[in-house]
């Protein structure tokens, strides 16, 4: 088993809007071990990208964060000093976002934005930084990486910039890496390839790679874990296999319903749904199972606090244990 | 028929509303004040008749130069002076506000007509319009408004008509910059496209679809453009080339009082700050109203 | 056969671009010679990435954008004759963006009479109730009915937007990117509505998409387009059983469908990026493409129709005509690689 290196416990984000408390993040908890890929799963409003920047200490003014434990191998997060946080950050934790368009600076050239962390970091002399970045590129597979060094963001295209930013992220040779949405914006193509890409140095470089997105395709092919949200909670969490074979919570089996799969789902039929809406989170802090409003099997229990089961490494959040057939 | 009415029947309510409308004008500090001096200074106007307590325009020589009720000397007949042709001076700021009024809003509505057709048009339909209004703009940017005026002035006399007649057919460009550039953005937006789509001819488009859409600019632009439209009339008239003597603007009243400058001070400081506070007034209201079309606005 | 009833014929639209006053003008081909068909009651397809002129298309076909040149008829009829007011009672649009797509200053019952209203159908209380009547059939109840857009979730506007099309009874809908917007809970119940309402109004679709997955379910015909062309079309079973085109071969590898274990495909695509200002010679693919052949770089293919379908490869050159001359010798380079099953 190897070493555990994102570890986080009970986190929860709080954010004040003018309509009151956005509990956006309620106990989350999940571990990231070296080599592996985790998957954060759920759809928009459930608090995935909040907790990815809530890891790296990204998030606005108006959020507070709360944790019983959030560490990254020995590094207490939740208590470390500004200084030390970004002395990690870009270094050792680094973060890929989903924009390649507008996570690239228009007025520095690739290689100088490929360079600044590891000149930054690594206190290195720009002869070892620009060798360093045509290294990286090079693995991400951009061939003539000395020239691009020179060119500037608008001169590529997304596909290219995605892998740029991946080397960027790169440079240090960080342990962990955060990837929020790294291949929706992109042509479809593109995305298996840029996936590819980020399995292929994963496995390569031994990194412990967390990957948000609300795309179970991506997830059932890239992810080792998964770990499913659903308004701030993580409802379900278990190795990809099983979670895709056996799914535990409605909500990850309602999910799984609503996604035509060409040669399995009936073309033209009816795809499963999920009625109703997600719960308001703004305000009193919320009871209970926050999708008991919309779940086939919601009984009374479901209004008190939802037990957690465990089997094997399997979790799930769930008056039931287990879903009938 | 299970998707369509199983989740309408159980989709909870549309999601939260912004607060009230009333509710965020409250709350808008700069808009409670601006347009509360707005309306003071506009109430003065209407009522002016009935609360001046002289006729602005009548003389009286013998009773020039009466200070303020607060100097000695000052009483209460006049209670704040007479200015140096013995005319009540409380009178005359009240029909002044008239003026000022006047000329901002017609400046206002000459200018934002012209220049919202144009910079509408030009960002509607982009291409040679777009190409015909930009010059057009760039032209009349080029050129100095005051030395315009000033000129027209001169030759054609100076008058209440004819300083509004010039300044709104030269203030047209910030409508024409700032519509256009809305119209862009709103042209670009599929709800545009469906109205076209629904068989929607180009005027209804224009009228029902982008124009309710690019209003907030539109209000925020004609605050500014009233309140710099009444400070070109005060400069011109206190230049001689705006409205004539006896007319009572209050440009025209500081110009009157910059000989006494030094020995009846209020004689130009009371105009002056009137001029100051309803200036100050627009621009905060046009700040605040800005502020609570932007949260809501968004296409 | 009866006769299809839309048709887009040699349709081609382009734009001059210019970078500067004082740049050269470039020529932007969007869209580049494209011939379809519509019947009645069919989904259509249409399939492609980012630059391959599917909007553009979908324009063009709502009468929007007006071709370069080519020409798109309706039952027979040359929709610049038809007129803008009749063409939009039969062809109206669903587009992506929910959030762009509804005037946010106008109130849900007024947005979907406005096709109504612009028409002159009914007085102002037939086209509200009517208005009301279409939107419950949706799944919006008519306590919505004066709501604003921005009090409605993206599902629900879509709903709405959906509903403004329909209400005119138009026999064509032009579905731009209906669901990409949206998650995926919420894309099932637009795609199962949609499915309902063409079951029940008789609708025929034109179904825009890059999700390959949401395409296979519910178009019964699929149009792969590329660079401004149609390079493969087919019906969905025989498309997705047996791709012919290198390129729909790609796209096809490319979805990553929900089960686990099977790992991400290789593409086989390279990093050579297309770039519509500046299209490669001959097929405007081979610079990606592994399987080239000689001809690949210098003729563009041209789109050959057989029982499979339509496609533009060299690799599935048109069948030779039967002559009276001497039977071809059996390994002749013209023989047809794939036989149907």
């Amino acid at each position: 088993m190897s070493e555990t290196v994102l570890d986080v416990q009970g986190l929860s984000v709080d954010i004040a809007t003018p309509r009151g408390t956005l509990h956006a993040v309620r106990d989350v908890s999940f571990q990231v071990r070296r080599g592996e890929t985790l998957c954060i799963v759920g759809e928009s409003g459930c608090g995935k990208s909040i907790t990815s920047l809530a890891i790296m200490s990204l998030l606005p003014q108006t959020a507070r964060r709360t944790a019983r434990r959030l560490a990254f191998l020995d590094e207490d997060l939740a208590s470390a000093s500004g200084r030390r946080i970004n002395a990690l950050r870009g270094n050792r934790m680094a973060m890929i976002f989903q924009e390649p368009m507008t996570a690239l600076n228009p007025a520095y050239t690739i290689g100088d934005q490929l360079m600044e962390p590891y000149l930054h970091h690594k206190k290195a002399g720009r002869a070892d930084a620009r060798e360093r970045a045509i290294e990286l590129l090079g693995k991400v597979g951009i061939a003539s990486a000395a020239e691009r060094l020179g060119q500037y963001p608008h001169q590529l295209s997304g596909g290219l910039r995605q892998r740029v930013m991946i080397a960027m992220a790169l440079m240090c040779g960080p342990e962990l890496l955060i990837a929020d949405e790294p291949s929706t914006a992109l042509d479809v193509t593109i995305q298996a390839q840029i996936l590819r890409l980020l399995a292929d140095l994963q496995q390569e470089l031994g990194i412990a790679m967390v990957l948000i997105t609300h795309d179970l395709g991506v997830v059932a092919r890239i992810a080792h874990r998964v770990t499913v949200m659903y308004a701030g909670e993580v409802v379900e969490e278990g190795a990809a296999e099983r979670l895709f074979g056996a799914p535990r919570h409605p909500y990850t089996r309602g999910l799984l319903s609503c996604i035509p799969i060409p040669g399995r789902t009936e073309r033209g039929g009816q795809l499963g749904t999920i009625r109703g809406v997600v719960p308001s989170l703004i305000g009193e802090p919320f009871q209970g199972c926050g999708f008991r409003d919309r779940c086939d099997f919601a009984r009374e229990a479901c209004q008190r606090t939802v037990p957690l089961h465990e089997s094997g490494d399997h979790r799930w959040r769930c008056v039931l244990d287990g879903l009938p057939t | 028929m299970t998707s369509a009415t199983a989740s309408s029947g159980t989709v909870a309510a549309s999601l939260p509303a912004p607060p009230g409308l009333l509710r965020r004008i409250w709350r808008n500090k700069a808009v409670i004040v601006g347009f509360g001096l707005l309306l003071l200074i506009l109430l003065m106007a209407i009522f002016a008749p009935w609360l001046a307590p002289h006729d602005p325009y009548h003389q009286d020589l013998t009773n020039r130069t009466v200070p303020p009720f607060w100097h000695d000397g000052g009483t209460w007949i006049h209670p704040l002076g007479t200015d140096p042709l013995g005319r009540d001076y409380l009178s005359r700021l009240l029909y002044g506000a008239r003026i000022s009024l006047l000329i901002g809003g017609a400046v206002a509505v000459i200018s934002g007509f012209i220049g919202t057709t144009m910079g509408m048009l030009a960002g509607y339909f982009g291409g040679k319009t777009d190409m015909v209004v930009s010059f057009m703009i760039t032209t009349r940017l080029s050129m100095p408004v005051i030395l315009v005026a000033l000129a027209t002035v001169a030759l054609l006399g100076g008058s209440l008509w004819v300083v509004i007649m010039v300044l709104g057919l030269l203030k047209w460009d910030r409508f024409a910059v700032v519509m256009r550039s809305a119209t862009q953005q709103v042209r670009s937006l599929d709800y545009v496209a469906a109205a076209q789509a629904a068989g929607a001819s180009t005027p209804r488009v224009l009228l029902g679809e982008v124009l309710p859409n690019v209003l907030p600019h539109l209000v925020v632009v004609v605050t500014l453009e009233a309140a710099s439209a009444i400070l070109l009339e005060a400069a011109l008239s206190f230049l001689g080339l705006g409205v004539q003597p006896p007319l009572p603007s209050w440009g025209l009243m500081i110009s009157e009082a910059k000989s006494y400058m030094f020995f009846s001070f209020w004689l130009i400081a009371i105009p002056g700050t009137l001029l100051a506070l309803l200036i100050f007034s627009i621009n905060l209201a046009g700040d605040g109203l800005r502020d609570l079309f932007s949260p809501e606005g968004r296409a | 056969m009866s006769t299809p009833m839309m048709q887009a014929h040699g349709l081609t639209r382009s734009f001059v671009i210019r970078a500067g006053m004082f740049a050269p003008k470039r020529t932007l081909h969007a869209v580049n010679g494209v011939d379809l068909a519509i019947n009645k009651g069919d989904v259509l397809g249409i399939v492609g990435e980012s630059g391959c002129g599917k909007s553009t298309l979908a324009r063009m076909l709502l009468g929007l954008t007006p071709p370069s040149s080519g020409s798109i008829t309706l039952d027979g009829r040359d929709i610049r004759e038809l007129g803008r007011r009749p063409l939009a009672r039969r062809v109206q649009p669903v587009f992506q963006d929910p959030y762009s797509s509804l005037n946010p200053r106008r109130g849900i019952a007024s947005i979907v009479a406005l096709p109504l209203e612009v028409h002159g159908i009914g007085t102002p209380r037939e086209r509200r109730s009517k208005s009301i009547e279409i939107l419950e059939r949706v799944g919006l109840p008519p306590r919505y009915a004066d709501n604003t857009p921005g009090q409605l979730s993206g599902g629900q506007r879509q709903r709405v937007a959906i509903a403004r099309a329909l209400v005119m009874n138009p026999g064509i809908v032009i579905c731009d990117e209906p669901t990409s917007a949206l998650d995926v809970s919420v894309q099932a119940q637009i795609l199962n509505l949609l499915l309902d309402l063409r079951r029940e109004f008789g609708l025929t679709y034109v179904f825009i998409s890059h999700n390959l997955a949401v395409v296979e379910h519910i178009a019964t015909q699929v149009a792969v387009m590329y660079l401004g062309q149609v390079v493969e079309q087919a019906d969905t079973a025989v498309l997705f059983r047996q791709p012919r085109h290198p390129y729909t071969q790609a796209l096809l590898a490319s979805v990553l469908t929900p089960e686990p274990g099977l790992g991400i495909p290789d593409t086989g695509l390279g990093l050579a990026f297309p770039d519509p200002l500046n299209p490669p010679a001959g097929c405007a693919f081979h610079p990606r493409c592994a399987q080239r052949i000689a001809p690949c770089n210098t003729i563009v293919p041209p789109l050959v129709e057989s029982p499979l379908g339509k496609v533009a490869c060299h690799l599935h050159p048109a069948a030779p005509v039967p002559a009276a001359a001497p039977t071809p010798a059996p390994s002749s380079p013209l023989s047809l690689p794939d036989t149907p099953q």
